[in-house]
């Protein structure tokens, strides 16, 4: 998902001088083409995120449209009230560019695990959040952003991502339903979404029929009611804290919309862990990859 | 934009009595730190064209947002707000608040409140007008106290790695913060030397005298440039100079008219 970021993000910046890139002393081998050809509009802020979150503001109230591109929790966390003093009081258009959502980083332990970025971005007025689930969505949803001039904050995974869509395939802005079912809908966002997908694929194989939602934009988060309406079992899967993600947006829409339904939240527990090692391994430690998801479903089922 | 512009001296005593007006009437604090920064603010004031709503060109960025009062105040006698605007300061509804806000400020462009956000944002900004070649410079006032702030010292080292010769930040160094000294609360000194070792162009001058404030601050240099302009908080009114209280006091029915009493005396 990085290189179609910067990708697109190059091929934007070809008709666009007032796109500018900082990067954290990150993006090793992806950002050195954009650097090499807009030098201008190019900026290593090293490692030192206060003062890269307060320079983007300063960079976008200038008139540029910024982005800041760094990993997991950096660019969130070191300078979060960067980010709501600078850049949300003063409603600029600087978009925060997060590679490596969830446990893309996962050997490289818990400081590097973006699992609770969802919760406190989602807490900042004005920040529209970008989820995208594959390489495609996340180009449709960079050039989209354009037209947005306000904070902007995309979640994205790191590399090597499958596509998921074909080129229009995606719903985007709105909910894509990326397999069909009437027993249960599954609600889920970003790049766990194959996940979900599979699972769905290994219950079918056992006769069990799940609709399969993705969730491109999570701020502002509008629940697809006439969707959720027609199930009665609902679970959410996401590559995030149980607390504060896309499992606590969809309870509070469907508790403030009056609907009774059966919801599960599958996704990190709300503790800090100390497991290590690869995505596909912590993926399944905790039970939200294709297997874990379609266990959850089963007993949901009580099949 | 052609305005008439009164000397700095007359912007800050002008401002001073203003500001002691505002504290009064609203029972806001900060008058401490106002009066500390008042001369600072004035020169500066009075020398530039500040650009408005966002342009770049000349600017000014107030860091230690706290210093409101005094802040508005200057803005105020130098033109750039309605002078009529200070009676509802910090008070329900109020368009000015009690940190520097820039919603109704045309001359400011970033609010502040929460110390070191104003040198690493007038870093952007003053990058923006050289990959712009648009002129004029980038006036940032900082506190003292806010150099315990990691973010300055960020934005100290990319600035001289870029040389943004348009960068000129003043320290409003009075020695005194929230609880106690600078000094005793966390060691500053030698503090020229700090930002001289991050390879800015550093000058120490009295930062009560005028004269001395303009040649500072206005110099050229081929690096950042930082004045550390020494100065008394409260400045101006004898029973405010020096005095930690004074930080978060607002002066009574008495106080105001002793206060303004001394400034017409003195200054």
């Amino acid at each position: 998902m990085r290189n179609a970021f910067v990708d697109q993000l190059t091929l934007l910046a070809e008709k666009n001088e007032k796109i500018f890139l900082i990067v954290g002393d990150l993006g090793y081998g992806v950002i050195e083409n954009f650097e090499k050809r807009f030098p201008k509009q190019f900026l290593n802020a090293g490692v030192a995120e206060q003062n890269m979150m307060g320079m983007a503001a300063g960079l976008a109230s200038a008139g540029y449209q910024v982005f800041v591109y760094s990993i997991g929790n950096f660019p969130v966390f070191r300078c979060l009230e960067q980010i709501r003093n600078d850049v949300c009081y003063q409603e600029l258009d600087v978009s925060i560019v997060s590679i490596g959502a969830g446990l893309s980083y996962g050997s490289l332990g818990y400081s590097h695990h973006a699992i609770d970025d969802i919760g406190v971005m989602k807490a900042l007025p004005g920040m529209t959040i970008y989820s995208p689930a594959d390489p495609i969505e996340t180009r449709i949803a960079l050039s989209s952003s354009m037209s947005v001039k306000t904070p902007k904050y995309f979640r994205l995974g790191k590399s090597g991502e499958p596509n998921i869509f074909e080129e229009g395939s995606t719903n985007f802005p709105n909910w894509t339903e990326l397999a069909s079912g009437s027993q249960l809908l599954l609600i889920t966002t970003g790049a766990i979404t194959i996940e979900a997908i599979e699972a769905a694929e290994i219950l079918n194989l056992e006769g069990i029929e799940i609709s399969v939602c993705s969730v491109p934009i999570l701020k502002p988060f509008k629940l697809n009611i006439s969707l959720v309406e027609k199930y009665q079992k609902i679970l959410v899967v996401e590559e995030h804290s149980i607390s504060g993600g896309l499992g606590s947006m969809v309870s509070e829409q469907i508790a403030q919309h009056g609907l009774m339904k059966n919801l599960t939240v599958l996704g990190l527990p709300d503790l800090v862990h100390h497991e290590l090692g690869s995505q596909k391994y912590l993926r399944k430690h905790f039970g939200i990859d294709s297997q874990g998801i379609s266990n959850e479903v089963k007993e949901i089922l009580g099949s | 934009m052609s305005k008439v512009t009164p000397s700095s001296k007359s912007i800050a005593l002008a401002a001073r009595k203003s500001a002691l007006h505002m504290t009064h009437a609203s029972k806001a604090s900060h008058i401490g730190s106002s009066l500390s920064m008042i001369d600072i603010l004035s020169v500066i004031a009075s020398n530039t064209t500040l650009a408005l709503n966002s342009q770049l060109g000349e600017e000014l960025i107030i860091s230690k947002g706290h210093a409101a009062a005094g802040a508005y105040a200057v803005l105020a006698h130098a033109g750039y707000i309605p002078i009529e605007l200070l009676e509802s300061y910090s008070t329900d509804g109020a368009l000015l608040g009690g940190h520097v806000t820039s919603t109704h400020v045309s001359a400011i462009n970033l609010s502040t409140g929460s110390l070191g956000h104003g040198l690493p944002f007038s870093v952007g900004r003053a990058i923006a007008k050289k990959r712009l070649n648009i002129q004029g410079q980038s006036f940032i006032l900082l506190s003292d106290g806010e150099c315990d702030e990691g973010s300055n010292w960020e934005a100290a080292l990319l600035a001289s790695h870029l040389g943004l010769d348009n960068v000129s930040a003043v320290i409003d160094r009075n020695f005194l913060q929230s609880l106690k000294s600078t000094e005793e609360t966390v060691q500053l000194e030698p503090l020229a030397d700090k930002w001289l070792a991050f390879n800015w162009d550093v000058v120490v001058v009295d930062g009560h005298s005028h004269a001395d404030l303009d040649k500072a601050i206005f110099r050229k240099s081929n690096k950042p440039m930082m004045t550390i302009a020494n100065t008394i908080k409260g400045y101006g009114v004898s029973f405010m100079e020096n005095s930690v209280p004074w930080h978060y006091k607002s002066p009574d029915e008495e106080e105001l008219s002793l206060a303004i009493h001394e400034l017409e005396k003195f200054l």
